[in-house]
């Protein structure tokens, strides 16, 4: 995983709540083995018709969306199936954080997995998020802050050890491997 | 001693490591569920990085997403028509082979979904914890053992060192006063809880259902509430085991036997949540008022009594949307709405006692022209439980197709699909937009709403077939 400290993108943004993880990325598309590649089934059922034509009223399909890596949604993304698919398909994609006023619990997890940034900001900035699609903003991770437009830095909340795995490029496995001892003594332990 | 929750006491017992400010608590994971959608991309990280798999003995391998319910494609030799589920099968095979892992495979008398086979086994047991690549392992909380569903990153942590990073989460209690009524099921109860807590009101918690309508539930209706925990959020929930938690146990192949029957019962009856421990958030539900429930939307809380109407939500663009994608107005009464496909079968209402109740409603009677009814076990033993007890029979004279066992419609990976637009009255757990199939309108519900609304085709009240 590539180290992260700054994010800087155009948004897309999809106010509706409640966008689920069978959004995200349907199920027929998780008979997969692999990790790659997932991009293109990405909101497959919102994003093309019956016929696999792109629909022109998705957001995604706008000329304007190209080249955004940063999706501004609505409360409660990722909500429902802990397919790990879905940080994996808006990675592949091109998104490298997601904004929304609340994040569902296993989606989070997956997402700091991958170096997808959730962030979650107060309902006055989401708002403004919400209502100015296309804005340029600016993710610095080491300050936890989204900076805006107009300069203001707002605060969102990481956990700390997530955040020195994402910005050291390294992954929590070589640290659970390095838990060895505790982990044999425990077992000692429990029996 | 400060008083403790059932949360607090199983989570405690699991840190190898505590928290601190910098770091996540090391936990233990006492038994790991493992199946072929979640999984193959976990063991390419384990042969990339040279990693064994530190606990076959606690690793609980099966499959059941993906794969057929068709008899002929399982026992029959016939190939199995989707490609790629024939694919992920056959890795997971390999995977099992290569890392020494015991798989309960597709011909195996003891397969099914594996939220159904890891109680009906006996290997869910009060105060493990338990973790499995997917979200629906909330159901195994039932026995008061802390389960959660992960990601496949995280799969993959746990195959290579038994224990995840958590920190550790809030506590909701939710008490549930009175009694259901009759004609109303668990699952009555738990869609009821998600449309007033909302399918982001357990977020970050885990739940405990308390009361006395939750102790009077048997292990297959604490099941089902648990089982849906997720749709409001919450990553678990749990149930203090008790005498109707030890006598569902006891005897079950992977149970404790003899002495450490006795010893582990002993033990389990200490977990409860002692007088005074402290939640979080405390919700009360009143079980007395509660009637079947029925959900119009396209998540599990939009959800309304069978007897009333869809909401009427002016100005709210997500609510109008929901509703234009099932087809339904607002003020419209859900009763009496046609239907072209019902399931029953899910890892929230597949076990013997939910097909026994669609069987009831069933026996002697015709699903309506025009309908399918499909009836999946939740497992190959209740399959055959099933056959021995007369309900398949009651399902096939009916003209429902009964079929092995499999998470199937519920999400249709293995090809088990509503058609672009028809309704399905479904028993499953998930309403979400395509959940069923592109264009799939679901309505979820009860194992007894469901058998009613098969026999007149429209969506029906199951205590009209009361007597």
């Amino acid at each position: 995983m590539d180290p992260i400290t700054r994010i800087r993108s155009r948004t897309v943004v999809m106010p509706s709540s409640n966008i689920d993880t069978d959004q995200i990325i349907p199920a027929r598309f998780l008979t997969t083995t692999t990790r790659e590649g997932l991009g293109a089934a990405l909101f497959a059922d919102w994003r093309y018709g019956a016929e696999g034509a792109p629909r022109t009223d998705f957001v995604l399909n706008h000329p304007e969306s190209r080249g955004c890596g940063i999706l501004v949604a609505g409360r409660n993304i990722g909500c429902g199936s802990s397919r790990e698919h879905a940080p994996w398909a808006l990675l592949d994609y091109g998104f490298r954080a997601v904004i929304s006023t609340e994040i569902a619990d296993i989606f989070r997890s997956n997402s700091l997995k991958n170096g997808l940034l959730p962030v979650v900001v107060d309902a006055t900035t989401h708002a403004w998020l919400i209502a100015n699609p296309g804005v340029e903003v600016e993710i610095d991770l080491p300050a936890a802050t989204v900076r805006l437009p107009d300069g203001r830095a707002v605060p969102f909340p990481i956990e700390a050890f997530a955040r020195y795995c994402l910005m050291n490029g390294v992954d929590e496995l070589g640290y659970l491997l390095g838990q060895g001892d505790a982990i044999d003594a425990y077992e000692r332990r429990a029996g | 001693m400060t008083a403790k929750t059932l949360f607090e006491k199983v989570w405690e017992r699991h840190v190898v490591v505590p928290e601190t400010a910098d770091t996540p608590a090391v936990l233990y994971i006492d038994l790991h569920l493992t199946h072929e959608v979640t999984s193959p991309q976990a063991f390419s990280v384990l042969r990339a990085r040279g990693l064994k798999v530190r606990r076959p003995d606690r690793t609980l391998v099966t499959m059941d997403h993906s794969t057929p319910t068709d008899a002929a494609q399982v026992f029959g030799g016939v190939p199995i028509a989707l490609q790629s589920a024939a694919l992920q099968i056959r890795q997971l095979e390999r995977n099992c082979a290569e890392f020494g892992l015991e798989l309960i495979g597709l011909q195996d008398d003891r397969r099914g979904i594996v939220h159904i086979i890891g109680p009906e086994s006996g290997a869910t047991q009060p105060g493990k914890t338990i973790v499995c690549g997917d979200s629906h392992t909330s159901t195994h909380g039932a026995f008061g053992a802390l389960a959660f569903g992960i990601g496949t990153t995280e799969v993959g942590y746990v195959l290579a060192t038994q224990c995840l990073l958590q920190r550790r989460p809030r506590t909701l209690a939710i008490d549930v006063t009175g009694r259901l009524p009759l004609g109303v099921s668990a699952k009555d109860l738990v869609l009821a809880i998600i449309g007033r807590i909302g399918v982001n009101g357990g977020t970050g918690h885990v739940v405990e259902y308390r009361g006395p309508a939750i102790e009077a539930l048997s292990m297959d209706g604490r099941m089902t509430v648990c089982n849906m925990s997720i749709e409001a959020g919450a990553r678990a929930g749990m149930v203090a085991p008790d005498a109707t938690t030890f006598e569902y146990l006891r005897g079950r192949p992977r149970a404790p036997q003899g002495e450490a029957w006795e010893r582990a019962v002993a033990d389990w009856r200490g977990l409860g949540t002692d007088d005074g421990a402290a939640f979080d958030r405390t919700v009360e539900i009143d079980a007395d008022v509660i009637e079947p429930m029925i959900t119009y939307g396209t998540n599990p809380g939009m959800v309304a009594a069978v007897s009333g109407r869809v909401p009427e939500r002016a100005g709210d663009a997500a609510f109008a949307r929901a509703l234009e994608y099932m087809g339904l107005a607002p003020g419209e009464a859900l009763r009496d709405k046609p239907v072209q496909v019902v399931f029953i079968g899910s890892c929230t209402n597949a076990r013997l006692s939910d097909l026994e109740t669609a069987a009831k409603v069933l026996s002697g009677r015709k699903v309506a022209p025009g309908v399918r009814l499909l009836v999946v076990p939740g497992s190959q033993q209740i399959k055959r439980q099933a056959e021995e007890l007369g309900y398949a029979r009651a399902f096939i004279e009916a003209g429902a197709e009964w079929r092995e066992s499999g998470c199937s419609m519920c999400l249709g990976m293995n090809g088990d699909t509503v058609p672009h637009g028809q309704y399905c009255l479904s028993t499953s757990n998930r309403n979400f937009e395509g959940r069923q199939g592109a264009g799939a309108r679901t309505l979820l519900a009860s194992p007894a709403t469901a058998a009613a609304t098969a026999v007149r085709g429209r969506v029906t009240d199951p205590r009209d077939f009361l007597n």
